[in-house]
C-alpha cells in the first residue's frame, strides 16, 4: 500500500513587484511555476528519492508533503489524509506527528539558544506527552552519546548536528521523514556515515523516506525508485537499476553523461547544453525541447504525459 | 541504588550554571578587558545604588517640609550658612533644601521614569516588531508606516503631545500624582520605533531558517514560534538599543521637566532640578543648576559608553 499519494501537484509563485511597481511601470503579475502536474507514489517502507537540478522544484515538493506550504492544485495524501485541505483538526494531529522533515542545512536547523534534549523532545512536548529519558535514547541511537543532551548546538560539528537532526525528526515516532539534501552541507567522509545512520534507521525504525537530492550516486545507492525532475515536472520515473542501465529520457540522459564517475579520467564528457528555462517562462510543450538532441516538431506543440514503458514511466513523446 | 550518583555525576558537570556560563563568555571576557567598560560600570551602579539607597544617604529628606529652614537658602556649597551656621555638602537652594539630598531623591525619579519608559517601548516595540517580521503582508505594512510616520517627528515633540493629551484628560487633583506616569507613557511611546524596526528585521532574518520550519511542520502555533524560537534569537541587539535608549530616555525626561512639562515640583527630577537651578544661575547661585547638571551628564555619559561597548562586544564583525 502507498503511504504517500501524489496527484498532478501544482504550485505557483506570485514573484511580481509590489503592487504600486506594478501600477506604475504596467507589468502583469508574474507567476512562476515551480512544480507542475506531478503524480507519484510513494510505498511504505521504502524510498523514493526526487532528483534534478537546482531551480527543478524537488525542495518544494518536499515542503509540499511535510505540509509546509499549500499546492496551488492538486493534493498530497499521506495515510490517506490531505493535510492542505483536512478540517479535522485531530486528524491533522496525528498525521502531523507521522510526517518529519530532515533539513540540509545543519546549522540553521537548530535553534541555537536551545539545549539539544529540548530541541530532540519538542515534536513531542509541543503534543503534551512525556519526553522524560527520550533525547537521552534517541541520542545514543544516533550516535552520540546521552550526555550531549545537556549541550548548545555550537558545541556540535556538521555531522553531529545532522544526526541531531535526525534524532530530533525520529522523536515522534513517524512514519515519514521527507530529507532536504541531508548530506549535502556535510563533508565526504561524514556524508557516508549520516547516509549509513539513515538507512540502518530505516530498517529498525520501518521509515519511508523521501529523500531529495542532487547527488546521483547518494540516490543510487539508497533509493528505492526515483523521479527525475525538469523544471517542475517529473519525466522519469524508474527504479535505480532501471534508470542508471536503461534511461529512457534524453534530460536523464545527459543528467548521468554529466555526472563525474570514477573511471571517467579522461573521457570526453558531453556537457549539458544550456540553461534551465525560466520558469516565469516556460518553453511551450515539453519543456525540454530547447536543449533536447532528439526534439521533433510534436515536442514544441504538446506536452508529454506521464506513460509506463516497462518498469519506467517517462514522459516523452519519443522514447521506447 | 550505588550505581545511582555514579550515573547523574557526569549529567551535572555537563550541564554547567547560567552564572558559570556567563562567566566564561566571550562578551565577559570582553568586558573584563575593556576599561572603559568596567570604569562606567562603576560609575553607573554607583549611581543607581545612591539612587535607590537615597533616604539612608541624603543628609535630609527635600521634601519634608518640616525639616525645611527657609533661612538656610542660598547656601554655598561647603560654607556655613551666614545666619544659622549650617554646613552643607553641595549648598542649598532658594527653599533651603540640601542640593546633595534633591539630586539623590531627583536620580530615582529620573531612572525610574527612563528605565520604566524604556521597559515600555521595548514591550512595545518587540511585539510589534515580532509580529511584523513574522506575519508580513498588510499588517507589516500598517505597522511599519505607521512607524515611519512617527519617525519623521523629533520624539520629544511626540513626547510633549502625548504628554499634553493625557494630561488634558486626567483630572485636575489628579495631575499631580498622575505626571510621573503620563511621563513615563509618553517617553515609551514615542521611543518603540527603534525596537521595532531592529526586532523586525532580525525576525524576518530568524523566520527563514530552518529551525523554525521545523517546528511550524510540527504544528507549534505562529505565537509559540515568535516567542519561544524567534524571540530569544533576536534579544542581542535589543539589549543593545536598550541600554542606549536608557540614556536617550534620561535625558528626553530632563528635556521635558525643564520644559516644565514633565515631573512636577512636588516630585522633582534632574530635569526639573535644572530648571529650578537655571534661574539663579545669573545671580550667582551657580550649585543650584550646576550640580544637578553634572549628575545628568555622568548618569547618560556611563549608560551611552555601556552601551557602546555593548553593541561592539556584541557584533560579531568588529572583533
Amino acid at each position: 500500500m502507498s503511504l504517500i499519494s501524489v496527484k498532478s501537484l501544482t504550485r505557483v509563485f506570485d514573484v511580481s513587484k509590489p503592487w504600486l511597481n506594478r501600477v506604475i511601470e504596467r507589468r502583469p503579475k508574474a507567476l512562476l511555476t515551480a512544480v507542475s502536474e506531478v503524480d507519484f507514489e510513494v510505498a511504505e517502507r521504502s524510498t523514493y528519492a526526487l532528483v534534478g537540478e537546482s531551480g527543478s522544484g524537488k525542495s518544494t515538493i518536499g515542503r509540499m508533503l511535510v505540509g509546509l506550504l499549500k499546492p496551488t492544485s492538486g493534493n498530497v495524501e499521506i495515510n490517506g489524509v490531505d493535510l492542505a485541505s483536512e478540517s479535522d483538526a485531530a486528524k491533522i494531529d496525528l498525521i502531523r506527528s507521522d510526517i518529519q522533515m530532515i533539513f540540509q542545512d545543519p546549522f540553521a536547523s537548530l535553534n541555537p539558544r536551545w539545549r539539544v534534549r529540548d530541541i530532540i523532545v519538542e515534536p513531542v512536548v509541543a503534543r503534551g506527552g512525556d519526553a522524560t529519558g527520550l533525547a537521552e535514547k534517541l541520542l545514543e541511537q544516533v550516535g552520540l552519546s546521552a550526555l550531549d543532551a545537556g549541550k548548545f548546538p555550537h558545541e556540535f560539528s556538521g555531522g553531529q548536528r545532522q544526526r541531531i537532526c535526525i534524532a530530533r525528526a525520529l522523536s515522534s515516532e513517524p512514519k515519514l521523514i521527507v530529507c532536504d539534501e541531508p548530506t549535502s552541507a556535510l563533508d565526504v567522509s561524514v556524508q557516508a556515515q549520516v547516509l549509513n545512520l539513515m538507512s540502518d534507521l530505516k530498517d529498525n525504525f520501518g521509515l519511508t523516506y523521501v529523500l531529495i537530492s542532487h547527488d546521483l550516486t547518494v540516490v543510487q545507492h539508497m533509493a528505492d525508485r526515483i523521479g527525475v525532475l525538469y523544471l517542475g515536472r517529473l519525466v522519469e520515473e524508474a527504479s535505480p537499476e532501471d534508470l542508471f542501465a536503461d534511461t529512457k529520457h534524453p534530460y536523464t540522459k545527459m543528467l548521468l553523461e554529466a555526472a563525474p564517475r570514477m573511471d571517467g579520467f579522461g573521457r570526453e564528457a558531453e556537457l549539458p547544453e544550456g540553461e534551465i528555462p525560466d520558469p516565469i517562462n516556460p518553453p511551450s510543450g515539453c519543456a525540454f525541447h530547447p536543449r533536447c538532441p532528439i526534439a521533433r516538431d510534436i515536442c514544441k506543440a504538446e506536452r508529454p504525459v506521464m506513460r509506463p514503458l516497462g518498469n519506467t514511466r517517462v514522459a516523452c513523446h519519443l522514447a521506447e | 541504588m550505588t550505581d545511582m550518583p555514579i550515573k547523574d555525576a557526569p549529567q551535572k558537570v555537563v550541564e554547567q550554571s547560567r552564572l558559570r556560563v556567563f562567566l566564561d563568555s566571550d562578551v565577559f571576557y570582553m568586558f573584563k578587558k575593556s576599561p572603559v567598560a568596567v570604569i562606567s560600570t562603576i560609575i553607573f551602579a554607583s549611581l543607581v545604588l545612591s539612587a535607590l539607597f537615597a533616604p539612608l544617604i541624603a543628609p535630609t529628606n527635600p521634601f519634608d517640609p518640616a525639616s525645611l529652614n527657609l533661612m538656610n537658602g542660598f547656601t554655598g556649597p561647603m560654607t556655613p550658612n551666614a545666619f544659622t551656621g549650617e554646613s552643607f555638602f553641595l549648598g542649598t537652594d532658594d527653599q533651603g533644601r540640601d542640593v546633595f539630598s534633591t539630586i539623590l531623591y531627583g536620580m530615582r525619579v529620573s531612572l525610574f521614569v527612563g528605565v520604566a519608559a524604556v521597559l515600555l517601548a521595548m514591550v512595545i516595540g518587540i511585539t510589534l516588531g515580532l509580529i511584523s517580521g513574522y506575519v508580513g503582508g498588510w499588517t507589516e505594512t500598517i505597522i511599519m508606516r505607521t512607524a515611519d510616520v512617527q519617525l519623521t517627528f523629533p520624539s520629544i515633540l511626540v513626547a510633549m503631545l502625548i504628554f499634553g493629551v493625557a494630561k488634558g484628560i486626567t483630572p485636575v487633583e489628579y495631575r499631580d500624582q498622575m505626571a510621573i506616569w503620563v511621563l513615563i507613557l509618553a517617553i515609551g511611546l514615542s521611543d518603540w520605533v527603534q525596537f521595532a524596526r531592529v526586532v523586525r528585521g532580525a525576525t524576518m532574518v530568524e523566520k527563514r531558517k530552518e529551525y523554525v520550519e521545523a517546528a511550524r511542520l510540527i504544528g507549534r502555533t505562529p505565537y509559540a514560534i515568535m516567542l519561544r524560537h524567534i524571540l530569544p534569537n533576536v534579544l542581542s541587539p535589543v539589549l543593545v538599543i536598550a541600554t542606549i535608549s536608557l540614556a536617550l530616555a534620561i535625558i528626553a525626561e530632563a528635556t521635558l521637566s525643564f520644559l516644565g512639562v514633565g515631573a512636577p515640583a512636588t516630585q522633582p527630577s534632574l530635569g526639573t532640578l535644572i530648571r529650578i537651578g537655571q534661574g539663579f544661575l545669573f545671580s550667582g547661585e551657580w550649585w543650584i543648576l550646576l550640580f544637578p547638571a553634572v549628575t545628568l551628564l555622568t548618569l547618560a555619559l556611563s549608560v551611552n559608553l555601556l552601551g557602546d561597548w555593548l553593541r561592539d562586544a556584541l557584533n560579531p564583525r568588529l572583533r
